[in-house]
């Protein structure tokens, strides 16, 4: 347990360090679909909550975990769909070169 | 050390590689040429996980999973599908669906394991659920007032920061009597119900014009709580999806409070609203100049560099697409036309571009504040639609102000500068603009978006 935690910080403090360094190169043009599409990824709780479903181990957790699923899913879905429509929209005068 | 059955490695190698495409997802986002790329690496690594969990050897109840992941999937669609101008409010609303998954999670977990929790366990779940209930009551408060359900004007009372400080130090005091009694399982509701309580309240004071940094604030906490949520589980994917989206909302608030000149504390404990008595008391009779859509039109068709600077204003009159038509008729004439955007103009971060780029505008035409200020002073015409504050010279030269400090954009430097608004009132934060008595400047009265159709057609009238 106790080496776990310590990975487990490790592991955020190193993901926190590239979520900046990547984040800050982000065009301020692109902020609203970032947010819509960081939201989409952050649903990935969905996978805490499928396995609570799936084991089944209280009527409780099977509960809660149903719902969780429905409301991370939706993130899921809905940020993926709208954050590739916003950045269909953007378009340069320029003619794009491949 | 844990000892993996079979299944559990290849689970592992796949949550490894949805971290790196989840990354990579990111990293693309810095560039709009690259950045569906990024959308598409995402939804791969999100597969990848959610067929990777399937594996996972104890789950026994497919069906009930199946079931979940249809539903989830039907409410999601349309989420996907609102009006550009709904933006704000949809990302408010999911924020609010990716809290309710932590806190549920949360809870279950924690009923799971009572009455024996490991401290450190505890308090990442406590931090979990604290974190996850208040931003789910939060980000409901900010949705509604985005969506104009509840009233968008600060609503403040006498103590408020007082109530709302002690709900979260009871919080926090529940999460350490908890951590060391993690037994006492009726207080476990009260864990949440106060954080949720606080969250409400702590929404309540915020006006719209604050909503860029409440909604990225909401954002980093969300991030947060689902980080936390994986030390609680030990899935390094979760923790590594909290940190990204965390370190995202951190950065953007930041971003914006620096934008609004204000700290975090100042948003979320100082309700723009109480300044607004002083400052609208200095009422003496100043004259501004008005001019119609035909004179307005006569100017625009003379200059050689026009920069059109929108704010929230044209978003609520949905006035985009006209925007577009002028911008084509003046590009046809050989003008110069850019759009010049302020950090905060609009809901949320980058709103503007959106609602812009929705309108088939290209998106090297939209200029941040930094790189377009200094080209002011070359502008023959800033044409200012439905912004106020962020324009406002008050920022940068009367110390009295409110707003001083703030970093606006330098419109009062153009040659002429041009401002159309309904009428001579203030704006949302109540301040008086003394751009619009500059000798320069001209105010175009009228909806936005139909005086700027009216100068579409004076344009298109006498050069046809």
């Amino acid at each position: 347990m106790s080496s776990n935690l310590v990975d487990a910080l490790f592991i955020f403090m190193l993901a926190a360090f590239i979520g900046f360094e990547v984040i800050r190169r982000v065009s301020p043009l692109l902020h609203t679909p970032l947010m819509s599409l960081t939201n989409a990824l952050d649903a990935i709780a969905v996978v805490g909550a499928i396995v609570l479903v799936g084991e089944h181990k209280s009527t409780l957790s099977a509960v809660l975990g149903f719902l969780a699923v429905v409301a991370a899913t939706s993130n899921v879905v809905g940020g993926f769909v709208i954050t590739d429509r916003m950045l269909k929209m953007f378009k340069s005068s320029r003619p794009t070169k491949p | 050390m844990t000892t993996f059955a079979g299944s559990q490695y290849i689970i592992e190698i796949i949550y490894l590689v949805a971290s790196v495409l989840f990354i990579l997802s990111l990293k693309w986002m810095s560039s709009p040429r690259s950045a569906r790329h990024g959308v598409l690496a995402g939804e791969i690594g999100m597969v990848l996980a959610i067929g990777g969990t399937l594996l996972h050897h104890g789950i026994v109840d497919y069906k009930l999973i199946a079931i979940a992941l249809v539903l989830g999937t039907i409410i999601g669609i349309p989420l996907g599908k609102v009006q550009m101008t709904a933006v704000p409010q949809r990302t408010a609303l999911s924020h609010a669906f990716g809290a309710l998954c932590v806190t549920l999670v949360g809870t279950a977990e924690f009923y799971l394991r009572t009455p024996s929790v490991p401290k450190f366990m505890m308090s990442v779940l406590s931090l979990e659920v604290i974190l996850g209930a208040l931003t789910f009551t939060g980000s409901l408060m900010a949705a509604g007032k985005l969506q104009e359900i509840l009233p968008q004007r600060p609503l403040t009372y006498k103590g408020q920061n007082f109530v709302n400080l002690s709900l979260l130090a009871i919080s926090l005091g529940l999460a350490v009597y908890l951590v060391f009694h993690p037994d006492a399982k009726q207080l476990f509701p009260l864990m949440i119900l106060i954080p949720a309580a606080f969250g409400l309240l702590m929404v309540i004071p915020i006006g719209g014009a604050d909503m860029p940094t409440v909604i990225s604030l909401l954002n980093a906490y969300a991030g947060l709580s689902a980080a936390a949520m994986g030390f609680v589980l030990d899935s390094k994917l979760l923790i590594i999806a909290g940190a990204l989206d965390g370190s995202s909302g951190l950065i953007l608030s930041v971003i914006m409070s620096k934008a609004m000149n204000r700290s975090f504390t100042n948003v979320v404990f100082g309700a723009f609203g109480q300044v607004q008595a002083s400052a609208a008391a200095g009422g003496e009779a100043k004259t501004a100049r008005s001019a119609t859509a035909e004179e307005a039109a006569a100017i625009l068709s003379a200059a050689n560099k026009v920069v059109i600077v929108p704010g929230y204003g044209m978003a609520v009159a949905q006035a985009q697409h006209k925007v577009r038509e002028l911008y084509d008729n003046l590009t046809r004439r050989g003008v110069d036309v850019r759009f010049a955007i302020h950090p905060v103009a609009g809901r949320m971060p980058g709103h503007m571009n959106v609602l812009l780029a929705e309108a088939d505008i290209p998106y090297d035409r939209l200029i941040d504040m930094e790189d377009i200020n200094g080209d002011f002073p070359q502008t023959d015409v800033a044409l200012v639609i439905g912004a106020n504050d962020v324009t406002n010279p008050a920022a940068r030269n009367d110390a009295s102000s409110p707003i001083y400090g703030m970093p606006i954009l330098d419109v009062d430097k153009a040659h002429t500068v041009m401002v159309i608004k309904r009428g001579m009132s203030p704006g949302f934060a109540g301040i008086d603009n003394p751009l619009y008595y500059l000798d320069k400047t001209l105010m175009l009265f009228g909806d936005a978006k139909s005086f700027v159709g009216d100068l579409v057609r004076q344009l298109g009238g006498d050069h046809a």
